[in-house]
């Protein structure tokens, strides 16, 4: 059965995940050296070694994501953040800078290395350097891939690979993107946030509810229309004599239907994004997809997806494991 | 989340029109001692807050003629009600069973949100510190309440099943979140 790996932000998602069946957690401490630094969000050393521990006599995994870039003469915190996990008992770090890949394979050449989403390999040359120069052992798919592509990359790589399949939709070259940082100064690469909730602001006008980042308006939604988060690459602007959300849809992704798809394309493990939602979306999520994973298992069809109401936009679609791009 | 808690229930008009009789300083001095009651029982709802922790939020239930004025790390009174929401660094608005079903773990923050069943202004950050901090908490409000009672705690316990199965209200933390 291909390895169902669902996000944490706090203990009690934790908790929520593995109670409702996924394999592996994945989580970040509570600073900037995880992609997802929002406030009250992430775990203390104490509480990433608690957790592990609840997971590991469940059978569950847990993996750290430290997957932003250290800041030129900061490095020492992120170093702290891999031995630190490594000391609390993770099975594995999710790594994105090159650095501090090469400091982990260096320092803790035990220690199980996983490539984040945000080293955006996208290739299989690209992959095979991250795993014969730094060991990594799995790799997550940035989400503009085809499942015909994936298939064509797994042929190619010794290493495992990870899809997301439910959550959130990062249509950039991920790890990469500079819109966060070029309207507010802050991004996922180097600061663990995008769209920071600290320059995003919600204010009804004439009648209709404007999500702005950074001064900006994003968004204008009509009074009970759904309301997105302003994120610029899911904002509705005017180009030319168009308007439109110019790079993407604000919807979910939810590739529950595609899941025999991704393993006869090679696929090892299934990724849920969502480590800023809570514990009752993590436990309705991960209860949805481990009930479709052991369908699949069993030779059953998937069942009728029922997570709809959780996705932003209020509405999903298989991204680019389907698409045809504009 | 299950089927009971398949829709947002709204509290009955008659009842939070009777709300309009009641005295608030009362009111708003129970709650601060439940605050208090639930703030030293889980000592990381503080810490995850960290410096939101002095922030002024308002829970502003907008099926009930009231609100609360919040203030997690107060010393004294953390609570106060208003019939209006006064200034505050984050207002959190939406049904009475929705914000108790963000505290009991029946429904998830941004799902209320993108629905519009949730509305939410000022600092953002405030807010989501907020959020996520009480949802780490895994607070049971009716728990919390019954032990304040004393030897009619188990008595209380059952009156409030039978309100949250007659209402549709979550006013119990749900065993299994979702």
């Amino acid at each position: 059965m291909m390895e169902l790996v669902c996000p944490a932000g706090t203990p009690a998602a934790l908790h929520a995940a593995v109670e409702a069946g996924a394999h592996a957690v994945y989580c970040g401490f509570a600073d900037e050296t995880n992609a997802r630094n929002f406030p009250g969000l992430n775990f203390s050393r104490d509480e990433l070694t608690k957790s592990i521990a609840f997971a590991h006599d469940r059978g569950a995994k847990v993996l750290v994501a430290i997957n932003t870039f250290p800041r030129a003469g900061a490095e020492a915190i992120w170093h702290r953040a891999v031995a630190d996990a490594e000391t609390a008992g993770a099975d594995a770090v999710i790594l994105a800078d090159l650095g501090l890949l090469a400091h982990t394979a260096e320092r803790h050449p035990d220690l199980r290395r996983h490539l984040s989403v945000q080293a955006a390999a996208a290739n299989p040359d690209m992959i095979n350097f991250y795993a014969e120069a730094f060991g990594v052992r799995r790799v997550v798919l940035p989400r503009v891939l085809s499942v015909a592509e994936i298939t064509a990359i797994n042929r190619e790589i010794d290493v495992e690979t990870e899809v997301f399949v439910f959550g959130g939709l990062c249509v950039m070259a991920e790890g990469r993107c500079s819109m966060s940082s070029y309207i507010t100064g802050k991004s996922p690469n180097m600061n663990g946030v995008c769209s920071p909730p600290s320059h995003v602001v919600y204010a009804e006008e004439d009648g209709e509810l404007a999500a702005k980042l950074g001064g900006y308006t994003i968004h204008r939604n009509a009074k009970g229309a759904p309301a997105p988060y302003p994120t610029m690459c899911k904002g509705n602007f005017t180009s030319g004599d168009k308007t439109g959300y110019v790079f993407e849809d604000p919807v979910s992704l939810d590739a529950s239907d595609l899941i025999p798809a991704l393993a006869k394309a090679g696929v090892k493990a299934l990724k849920i994004e969502g480590r800023q939602r809570s514990r009752s979306y993590v436990a309705q999520v991960v209860r949805n997809f481990r009930a479709a994973l052991d369908a699949v298992e069993a030779g059953r069809p998937v069942p009728p997806g029922t997570l709809a109401h959780l996705t932003e936009g209020q509405s999903a679609t298989a991204g680019a494991y389907r698409k045809t791009w504009r | 989340m299950t089927d009971a808690f398949a829709t947002i229930s709204l509290v009955p008009q008659p009842l939070s029109l009777g709300l309009l009789a009641v005295p608030l300083a009362p009111m708003s001095v129970a709650l601060s001692l439940l605050a208090g009651r639930v703030i030293r029982g889980h000592p990381g709802l503080l810490d995850r807050l960290g410096d939101y922790g002095g922030r002024r939020f308002v829970i502003d239930p907008t099926d009930l003629p009231l609100c609360l004025l919040i203030q997690p790390n107060a010393a004294h009174g953390a609570v106060r009600l208003h019939r209006q929401p006064p200034s505050a660094d984050a207002r959190i608005a939406g049904p009475l069973a929705a914000l108790l079903g963000l505290v009991h773990g029946t429904w998830d923050g941004d799902a209320l949100f993108f629905s519009r069943d949730l509305v939410i202004e000022g600092d953002t950050s405030a807010a989501l510190a907020l959020r996520n901090a009480i949802d780490d908490a895994e607070l049971d409000l009716g728990a919390e309440i019954s032990t304040l009672v004393g030897p009619f705690g188990q008595m209380l316990r059952q009156v409030i099943a039978f309100a949250e199965r007659r209402t549709g209200m979550p006013l119990r933390r749900m065993e299994e979140p979702g």
